[in-house]
């Protein structure tokens, strides 16, 4: 393989792995504290996607104004999920609040294939964002340098979150000892909708840049995404915000350098993250980074 | 009490006598659209029925019924078609040369689709049958999308995303009827086995089964591999009602229907999960309407709203799952004790009322 | 200050709580003693509406706090030492110490009570980064009561804090419980180690399956026969 396309691939994967990651510290949010798998999670980027396409193209609102709209909607979205379809069963047995999460999953995506029709549309790439830049020989979008370091501000913002901050604290404690956190007058509720609305904004973000990158928005854009950033943070260690970065880069990274290598098993390219996920799950249940959760009792 | 299970074994006699009346009826009287639906409805029925023996009897999580399915649709279907439609089906790649020139019969190749099902079913559930209900539903249905993308790649067994088309067709109401009487008539006897309650204690308490003695891993995989023929058989049935399979069918859309049958029947009801698949099968065609343009008293034409069929039912599996969890008949199986009880007690009070 | 009418508990299927009354004067110590059990956690718990009262009525300085929200009753100043310890094992004692501060917002204030806990409990200084979960027992316990602590309780109730600790950590454990309440906090004591439960308190209270069977000044019960058979003999 020449250097210009092994670079080009190194890029790739970091800008793929940089979008997994976004996502996937979602799902691991969301699980850390309330133990539940987040169907819907990854349709959140999907409608995020949606709004700020309407946004640019029908409201012709500046690209900027579009996305936040997007980010701001997404994330109530995210919160009022919860509120109605999850914390009425949180004293249900798992798989109640398993099936209401794949009941909403789907009510979104057919919601988008109703209010928006299944065929994929172009999405409209601001020219601020995306351009072409050339360096030599080789040439590439912006968007290679924008996404990863958007995700790096993000990754280390969430951190920060979650070390420093009181609410941040909280969440850490409420994902342990809920009761216990309660006796210090944490508010539960307050903690569990706060995170999904940091949840719900970081997919909101990766779903614009996604939309950005592959810039095709469709109903069921999330459900492949989806289920690769959940084995991604599986891979990197359910539970643990720095274990989804991680995985979703290791993930991002292994998925763009398998089909590079062995380019007549691209068709097998999303199996690929199963496999992971199975392997993972059989012999390092905890991923790399996280304790071992799968316990029996 | 000799008694009593006589008058009851006569009435599941005349009762099943009643259904075969009716398929009689419906053979004859029924166009063939109607039929269609009805074989359908009986497809979902065993879907149905198989999921519950899964889910809501064992207690184990699996989205992975899709998966199975299209293990046994291909099955037969690359058993049944003839060599001649064999040849030009697969005509980016030819087909492995040993599978070009077999032609079974029906019905082997109909159960050797739910026998190789039940061979994925065991060999994946070695794996992952160790996992807990939420990656266990995960990596089910990971292996479902697994089993998916290999069909799809495997063009000169599958011929890959093309799929396969002139699968002999079976249009009687009888054989798929005939086929879920029996699969109903099997699972209950299995359930009211030491299996079924072996099943049973392991969805209510793992750990209390296993100080039982109960050999917990054991018997999940034998539920899921179960569950897992069923679901191929019915896959295989699939395939000869509509004639062409291709992988884009067995997408998880299959394994939500089949979830919302159980769950709208009720988790851990056999009668439940027929009467859903009716109601599920037959209100997916009655939706269509609201796909399609309609016209409101010939005046106003409310344009149709493609999708919106599955709103209705994702707004449906939420509203039971929050308000209404037992589903329609919750643990509770139709037998004629109900009935039984009713008519003693009329007796009764004709009794006390002479005297 | 507390005061505890007829109340009737069920938790966890059983009639935990049978008509339980009891109170706590300002500026005492009070213990509760029995045998595994015999509902004496649940009480505390039922003060924290942690399990629900199903009649009878919890005041606190004469306000009636039955059933209200967990997080209301802590803010009016009370807080429980939990059964085992309940530490946050995932954070570090530093960020134990501050989410018992969690409804406090001076950020001063808050910095100097740590530097009181590390006065009190030196051991905790040293491992301030580190992760609680790896703590022994005995700095689990010190971290949960400085923890409690933090938020500047006027009432405090803890549920046997001697548990599982060496006999050395014990008598730690019983002057820190004598510090507290020098500096003017009310205790609620819960204990199976009897005997020094009741020299420390000014008032006893013996439960026995839901039932309070016997009540007394401290010293009183420590030298009653029955409560010496039944619990000192094992003290």
């Amino acid at each position: 393989m020449s250097m210009d396309i092994l670079l080009q691939n190194i890029a790739n994967s970091i800008t793929l792995g940089s979008l997994y990651a976004l996502i996937a510290i979602g799902y691991t949010m969301v699980y850390g504290i309330i133990r539940l798998i987040n169907f819907a999670h990854a349709d959140l980027l999907m409608v995020a996607a949606y709004i700020a396409f309407y946004g640019i193209l029908i409201f012709t609102l500046p690209w900027w104004v579009a996305f936040l709209i997007a980010i701001a909607l997404t994330a109530l979205l995210g919160i009022s999920i919860e509120k109605v379809a999850y914390k009425p069963l949180r004293s249900s047995p798992r798989i109640t609040v398993l099936i209401s999460a794949i009941g909403v999953s789907f009510l979104l995506e057919n919601l988008g294939i109703v209010a928006i029709g299944a065929r994929p549309k172009p999405f409209p790439r601001p020219e601020e964002l995306v351009w072409n830049i050339h360096l030599g020989d080789i040439s590439f979008l912006s968007l290679t340098i924008i996404i990863p370091i958007v995700t790096f501000i993000l990754l280390a913002a969430i951190i920060f979150l979650v070390k420093k901050t009181k609410i941040g604290i909280a969440m850490r404690a409420v994902s342990k000892d809920v009761e216990t956190a309660g006796l210090m007058a944490v508010d539960a509720n307050r903690v569990i909708s706060t995170t999904f609305a940091v949840g719900s904004s970081l997919a909101a973000i990766g779903g614009i840049l996604w939309s950005m990158q592959y810039p095709q928005v469709d109903p069921l854009m999330g459900v492949f995404p989806g289920l690769k950033c959940f084995i991604a943070a599986v891979l990197g260690g359910i539970g643990s915000i720095p274990g989804a970065m991680l995985g979703g880069f290791v993930l991002g990274f292994l998925e763009i350098m398998l089909v590079a290598f062995f380019p007549h098993i691209s068709g097998y390219r999303d199996a690929f993250a199963f496999v992971i996920l199975i392997l993972i799950l059989l012999f390092r249940p905890g991923g790399i980074l996280g304790e071992n959760v799968v316990e029996k009792v | 009490m000799d008694e009593q299970l006589r008058t009851k074994f006569i009435l599941n006699i005349v009762f099943l006598l009643a259904v075969a009346l009716l398929i009689y009826w419906g053979q004859h009287n029924l166009n063939n659209f109607e039929i269609r639906i009805l074989n359908l409805a009986a497809i979902f029925a065993i879907l149905g029925v198989s999921l519950n023996l899964v889910l809501g009897f064992t207690g184990m999580f699996s989205l992975g019924h899709a998966g199975f399915m299209c293990v046994g649709a291909y099955t037969t279907a690359i058993l049944t078609m003839s060599p001649g439609s064999k040849a030009i089906i697969y005509f980016m790649e030819p087909i492995h040369p040993v599978l070009a020139n077999i032609q079974w019969p029906l019905l082997p190749a109909i159960l050797l689709g739910g026998i190789t099902a039940a061979v994925f079913g065991f060999v994946i559930g070695f794996p992952a049958l160790r996992l807990r209900d939420d990656y266990l539903a995960i990596a089910t249905l990971g292996f479902s999308e697994i089993i998916r993308i290999i069909v799809t790649n495997t063009i000169t067994i599958t011929n890959g995303a093309l799929g396969l088309k002139n699968i002999p067709s079976i249009k009687s109401l009888w054989i798929y009827w005939l086929a879920a009487i029996l699969t109903i008539l099997v699972i209950k006897r299995i359930l009211n086995s030491s299996w079924g309650y072996a099943f049973r204690a392991i969805r209510d308490n793992e750990i209390a089964a296993e100080a039982m003695g109960i050999n917990i891993f054991k018997h999940k995989l034998l539920s899921f591999t179960i569950g897992a023929f069923f679901a191929g058989l019915a896959g295989a049935l699939m395939a000869h009602l509509i004639t062409s399979v291709d992988p884009t069918m067995f997408r998880f859309l299959f394994t939500f229907q089949i979830l919302l049958i159980v769950v709208l029947g009720g988790m851990g009801s056999i009668s439940g999960s027929v009467v859903a698949a009716l109601i599920v099968t037959i209100g997916m065609e009655v939706l269509r309407i609201v796909e399609q343009p309609m016209d409101l008293f010939g005046v106003v034409e409310i344009p149709g709203l493609p999708g919106m069929r599955m709103v209705i039912f994702s707004i449906l599996l939420l509203l039971v799952i929050l308000f209404y969890r037992q589903g329609l008949m919750g643990t509770r199986e139709f037998n004629w004790d109900w009935l039984l009880n009713k008519l003693d007690r009329l007796k009764d009070r004709m009794r006390g009322e002479a005297a | 200050m507390l005061r505890i009418e007829d109340i009737q508990v069920y938790y966890g299927g059983i009639h935990a709580l049978k008509g339980i009354s009891l109170e706590v004067p300002e500026n005492k110590i009070v213990t509760l003693v029995g045998a595994n059990g015999a509902g004496k956690s649940t009480t505390l718990r039922a003060v924290c509406n942690q399990v629900p009262v199903s009649s009878g009525a919890i005041y606190f300085q004469n306000e009636d706090i039955t059933n209200k929200r967990t997080v209301d009753i802590i803010k009016r100043g009370i807080t429980l030492v939990p059964e085992g310890r309940r530490i946050f094992p995932n954070l570090s004692v530093l960020e134990n110490l501050q989410m018992g501060a969690y409804t406090r917002s001076n950020k001063i204030e808050i910095r100097k009570d740590i530097e009181k806990m590390y006065d009190i409990f030196p051991r905790l200084k040293e491992r301030e980064w580190q992760i609680a979960g790896t703590l022994s027992g005995g700095e689990q316990q010190m971290l949960a009561i400085a923890r409690a602590l933090m938020s500047r309780p006027r009432f405090l109730m803890m549920d046997e804090p001697s548990l599982g600790l060496a006999p050395l950590l014990v008598k730690e454990v019983f002057r820190v419980i004598r510090d507290i309440y020098e500096q003017g906090v009310t205790i609620l004591l819960i204990e199976q180690n009897a005997t020094a439960a009741l020299q420390i308190a000014h008032y006893g209270y013996v439960l026995e399956t839901g039932n309070i069977v016997l009540q007394g000044p401290g010293k009183e019960l420590a030298v009653n026969e029955d409560v010496r058979k039944a619990y000192l003999g094992k003290a």
